[in-house]
This record gives structure tokens, C-alpha cells and sequence, in this order.
């Protein structure tokens, strides 16, 4: 976070169009898990897909992935309709998901050529596509252990590995790093910048804000179905406002009285959680001194105070109402 | 269609690799039949009259058939895991024919239904059951044995497809199963029953099935069973293999 969205600037972001939504519907009785989503996403970049649980995220990603129909609207992907050339779209794309989906009884190697196989190669080439990613993965070690016998990070490697045997030009991670510790994290990120560098396209959901700052040349957020924003990073960010003052008080039950003293410069309604208390300010040359001037003026003790880009959890709160990282997977399961 | 064979065979592979590497499930192919063999053999057999068969002759065939339709459990449990784990996601987003995953679960049934019906009749055999017909119709007996238990791996790759769990698939699984198995000429003359479920018993197609082996490997009147026991399996298979196919199209984990 201390540099968002830096290192993703410089990719492209001009080019031609990878995947194209229009109005796509879906519901499934009265829930309308999509209720008419736009989007597009240029070839060779990341799009992150953020929002809370049951959001509409995995929805989209299984109808652009040819496992859904939606109900209206259409979907087109690398320039095939998702629902009627289903069949030649599949060539075309990589799904990795929540789980990983590879069989737990079989090696590693086992793994990857059985899916290498099913894309019509013959055996003997689908087992060296299959050791050519286990050693891109780091996995050559495990290649002949079942794959039951890895960790949890090894078993979300062998599953992208799964979904590159093809080689596609589009990639769609459903919640890719939900659960693994942060070295593994960091790892799999490094893998798909890497992806990204060599021109593949990737949709990615996400709970995980600073994964989407990373990773993501372009960010839409949903909610209930609805795209509610879509952006860089930093559009996303300024479009919630300027600079914020965070501070910390030596005591929490001062929380309103330290709201109050910031209205004066705030630009919008404070927030107070604990013993911090954040607000937009209206002028960010300052805006530190001010905000110390009407705090001890109004006698609240102040243990810290700092002035800070917004960070996309600010964006989320602002759009949705409520805070990313609810839980662990979303409820449309 | 080209496809379809070969990836069939594909995950048919798959089912058999993961085989020796899951003991539980071997089990339950060789032990348990050879179990349920002994307990009829030696606790019940006494005990039931056959007339016109030693209780060896009569109990094999059909304690073979019982055990050739529960084969088809791991094709339900198995396709069940397969749905929890993102398999199935997996697979279909795959560009492999359609109906593959379930060809493949259900032929590789046939490799571990011939293993479990060999088993259990050289158990037979050491238990005092003769065959007493040609070897032609010893193989044609075989040969309708896995056949139905084909038919009845279709019907298992539906319920491992509706169901929640692979425990849920387990149990609706056994429920169905089980008492049309037991309901039947499998282990006691339809004769013997209440005339209630001898009605039941008798347009059973495990006694139409067992009625057939039967009359395959240790002789007796054959009637119009063995053409009417493949019927049947034709039946389950037209009937259980689109349904199951369409389940899988539709799938979501």
C-alpha cells in the first residue's frame, strides 16, 4: 500500500477490447445477482473485480468463464460470444477459482497433463507442457507426490499452473490468494504480473484491496449486481475525495468531541472507529496544523495525526456502505 | 465423437490411477463383498429354503447382481467430490465433450465391477458354488453383469449429481438401492415373501437380472429373462445417462 497502484501505471493501457459485457442479467429466484452489468477490459491488462460478499462477483466471472447462462445481456470474450460459441471460447481461456480445483489423488504431473490431454494434446505433450510449468511454479520437486500431500499455497500454484496448460490469452482468478499467508500471496502475485507482462489479459476478483491496488490496471466495484464505479486506482481515489486526516486519541471516549472539533475543516462527515478518527479535509495545505489547533482547543488528547491519500478501503466504504474483507467466500456458493 | 472417446478414456484413467491411492475405497470392493458372501453363506443360508439349488448355487448369482449395482457408489460419491472441490468447474470450462466426465467416471466402474465380480465368485466357488453350465453361457452371465452394473453406474452418476454431499449421495444412494436388491429373488424365493411384495418382487428388474444369471450359470428355466435383463439395462441407461448429462451441463458447485 505504500506506493498504489505505482508499478501498474506504465503498462498499457491503450489497445483493443479482451472482454466486452453488456447489460449481463442473472438472477436466481427473486435475488438479482447481476442486474444488467457494463464493462470491457482491454487486452493485456488487469481488471479487479472488488466487492462485498454475495456482490455478483463470482456470477459474472462463472458466465464469462462459459459455466453460467446469463439471462440477458451479452458477454464477449477474446471476440466470442460467451453463450453461443461457448465451445471455441473455452480454448481461448484459463479459470482459476476459490478452491483449487485439481484432483487431491493424483500427482502434480498427473494433474497437469490429465488437463493437457482433455485440450486434445497427446499424451507425450501434455506431459512436457505439464514439467515445464511445475518447474515455472516451483513445483518440480512435488511433481510425482500426490498432490493431496501440499500446502495450502503449492495447491493454489498447481491450480494456475491447471489453468495455463493452453496457454490462453485470458485468465479469470476467482479470489486467487482468499486464504493463503502472505508469502504465498506475494508469490502468486509476482506470477500474474509476470502473466501480465507477457500480454495475457486477467480478470480478477478480489476481497483483498491492496491485492487490486497491486495488481489491477482498472478497478470496478459492485454491489448487489449494479456496477457502482469503474476506474484506475487513482480515479477511484480521488473520486472520494481528497487528502484525509487520521487521528489517533489518547482516549476513545473523546471519539465525538474530536469529530466535532474537525468539522470546521472537514469535507465530509468524520468517522470514528476506536480511538481514530478520519475525515476528507477540504484544503490539504495546513490541514495538520489546523486540525491540532481546534483539537486542543476543544481539549482532546492527540497521540498521532497523519495526512493520507485515500486508500481504496475509503473508496469501498464510500461506495458500498460498509467495509471490504467481510469474510472468506461469497454466499452465491 | 472422436473426442468423446478420448476424453473418456481420459478420466477414466484419472478414476483408476486415484484407485490404489484411496485404500477405503478398494475396500469396499473386496472385503465387503467377500463378507456379505460368508454371512449369507453360513448365518442365514441355513436357514432359507431353495428348492431345486444347493443355497451356495442359488445365493451367488444373486449376491453377485446386489454387488454389481452398488458398484456404481463411487461414481455418485466420486462425481459428488468432484461438484465440492471445483472439479467439475474445472472440467467444464474445459473445451472437452460434454458428456466425458461421466463417460469416464462410469467406464472406469466396469474395470472395478469385473475385479469385484471375479472376487466374489472365486469366494463362491471355494464356498461349495458350482457352475453347472457351457462356457459360453458362463460368459454371456458375465457379460450381463456388467452390463447392468454399467446401467446402474449411469443411474449413480444422477444421484452424485442432485445431491448436497457425498454423504447425502451415500445415503439416498443406499435407500434406493438397498431394499430393491433385498425385495427381490437375490437371496430367498420371491414364493416365500408376503403376496404384497411378491407382486414387487417379481417385476423387479434384480429378479428379472438375478432370474437370468441364474438360469446362465447354474441352469434352470431361462424364459424370457436374459433378453428381457439386457431391456432393462438399456432402459436405466436411456433413462439415467441424459439426465445425468443434463444435470452436468448445469452444474454449479
Amino acid at each position: 500500500m505504500a506506493t498504489p497502484g505505482a508499478q501498474v501505471q506504465s503498462s498499457p493501457l491503450e489497445g483493443e477490447i479482451a472482454i466486452s459485457v453488456r447489460g449481463i442479467e442473472k438472477s436466481y429466484g427473486d435475488v438479482h445477482a447481476l442486474a444488467g452489468v457494463d464493462l470491457d477490459v482491454q487486452a493485456g491488462t488487469v481488471l479487479g473485480l472488488l466487492g462485498p460478499n454475495g456482490a455478483g462477483k463470482t456470477t459474472l466471472v462463472r458466465i464469462l468463464a462459459t459455466l453460467l447462462r446469463p439471462d440477458g445481456g451479452t458477454a464477449t470474450v477474446a471476440g466470442l460470444d460467451a453463450v453461443k460459441q461457448a465451445a471455441e471460447l473455452r480454448r481461448q481461456i484459463g479459470l482459476a477459482g476459490q478452491y483449487a480445483a485439481i484432483d487431491e489423488n493424483l500427482t502434480g504431473l498427473e494433474n497437469l497433463t490429465m488437463v493437457g490431454r482433455l485440450y486434445g494434446e497427446p499424451r507425450a505433450e501434455a506431459r512436457r507442457r505439464g514439467t515445464e510449468l511445475l518447474e515455472r511454479f516451483e513445483l518440480s520437486e512435488a511433481a510425482d507426490r500426490p498432490a493431496k500431500t501440499y500446502s495450502g499455497g503449492m495447491r493454489r500454484r498447481l491450480d494456475l499452473a491447471a489453468a495455463l496448460v493452453a496457454e490462453p490469452p485470458i485468465l479469470f482468478l476467482d479470489e486467487p490468494t482468499t486464504g493463503l499467508d502472505p508469502r504465498s500471496r506475494l508469490q502468486l502475485w509476482e506470477t500474474i504480473e509476470g502473466l501480465v507482462d507477457e500480454g495475457t489479459t486477467v480478470l480478477l476478483t478480489t476481497q483483498y484491496l491492496d491485492e487490486a491496488d497491486r495488481l489491477a490496471h482498472r478497478i470496478a466495484v459492485i454491489d448487489h449486481g449494479r456496477l457502482l464505479a469503474e476506474g484506475t486506482p487513482d480515479e477511484l481515489k480521488d473520486r472520494v475525495g481528497g487528502e484525509r486526516v487520521e487521528v489517533t486519541l489518547t482516549d476513545a471516549a473523546q471519539g465525538p468531541a474530536a469529530a466535532a472539533a474537525l468539522a470546521a475543516l472537514a469535507a465530509d462527515e468524520p468517522t470514528v472507529e476506536g480511538v481514530s478518527v478520519t475525515t476528507a479535509v477540504r484544503q490539504r495545505s495546513g490541514a495538520i496544523v489546523a486540525a491540532v489547533e481546534a483539537l486542543v482547543a476543544a481539549g482532546v488528547g492527540v497521540d498521532d495525526i497523519t495526512l493520507r491519500r485515500p486508500t481504496l478501503d475509503d473508496v469501498f466504504l464510500g461506495l458500498t456502505g460498509h467495509a471490504a474483507e467481510g469474510g472468506e467466500s461469497e454466499e452465491e456458493q | 465423437m472422436k473426442r468423446l472417446v478420448a476424453d473418456t478414456l481420459v478420466i477414466a484413467e484419472r478414476n483408476l490411477v486415484r484407485l490404489p491411492r484411496a485404500p477405503e475405497l478398494l475396500l469396499a470392493f473386496t472385503v465387503q463383498p467377500i463378507m456379505f458372501v460368508l454371512l449369507f453363506r453360513y448365518v442365514f443360508g441355513g436357514a432359507i429354503q431353495t428348492p431345486g439349488y444347493t443355497y451356495p448355487d442359488y445365493l451367488i448369482p444373486g449376491i453377485v447382481v446386489q454387488n454389481i449395482a452398488f458398484g456404481g457408489f463411487v461414481t455418485a460419491i466420486g462425481l459428488n467430490e468432484d461438484l465440492h472441490q471445483g472439479l467439475i468447474d474445472r472440467f467444464r470450462s474445459l473445451p472437452m465433450a460434454r458428456p466425458a466426465v461421466l463417460a469416464g467416471r462410469t467406464s472406469a466402474d466396469i474395470v472395478t465391477n469385473t475385479l469385484s465380480a471375479l472376487i466374489l465368485v472365486v469366494t463362491g466357488l471355494l464356498i461349495g458354488f458350482v457352475f453347472h453350465s457351457t462356457g459360453g453361457e458362463i460368459v454371456l452371465g458375465f457379460l450381463l453383469l456388467l452390463v447392468f452394473g454399467y446401467a446402474f453406474s449411469w443411474f449413480f452418476a444422477w444421484i452424485g449429481m442432485i445431491v448436497s454431499s457425498p454423504e447425502a449421495a451415500n445415503s439416498v444412494g443406499f435407500i434406493a438401492v438397498f431394499p430393491l436388491t433385498f425385495v427381490s429373488s437375490a437371496f430367498v424365493p420371491v414364493q416365500s415373501m408376503p403376496s404384497v411384495l411378491q407382486g414387487f418382487a417379481e417385476a423387479n428388474p434384480f429378479t428379472i437380472v438375478v432370474d437370468a444369471l441364474r438360469s446362465l450359470w447354474v441352469g434352470g428355466p431361462a424364459g424370457n429373462y436374459v433378453w428381457e435383463a439386457f431391456v432393462w439395462s438399456a432402459v436405466i441407461i436411456a433413462v439415467f445417462a441424459p439426465l445425468a448429462v443434463m444435470r452436468y451441463r448445469r452444474a454449479t458447485s
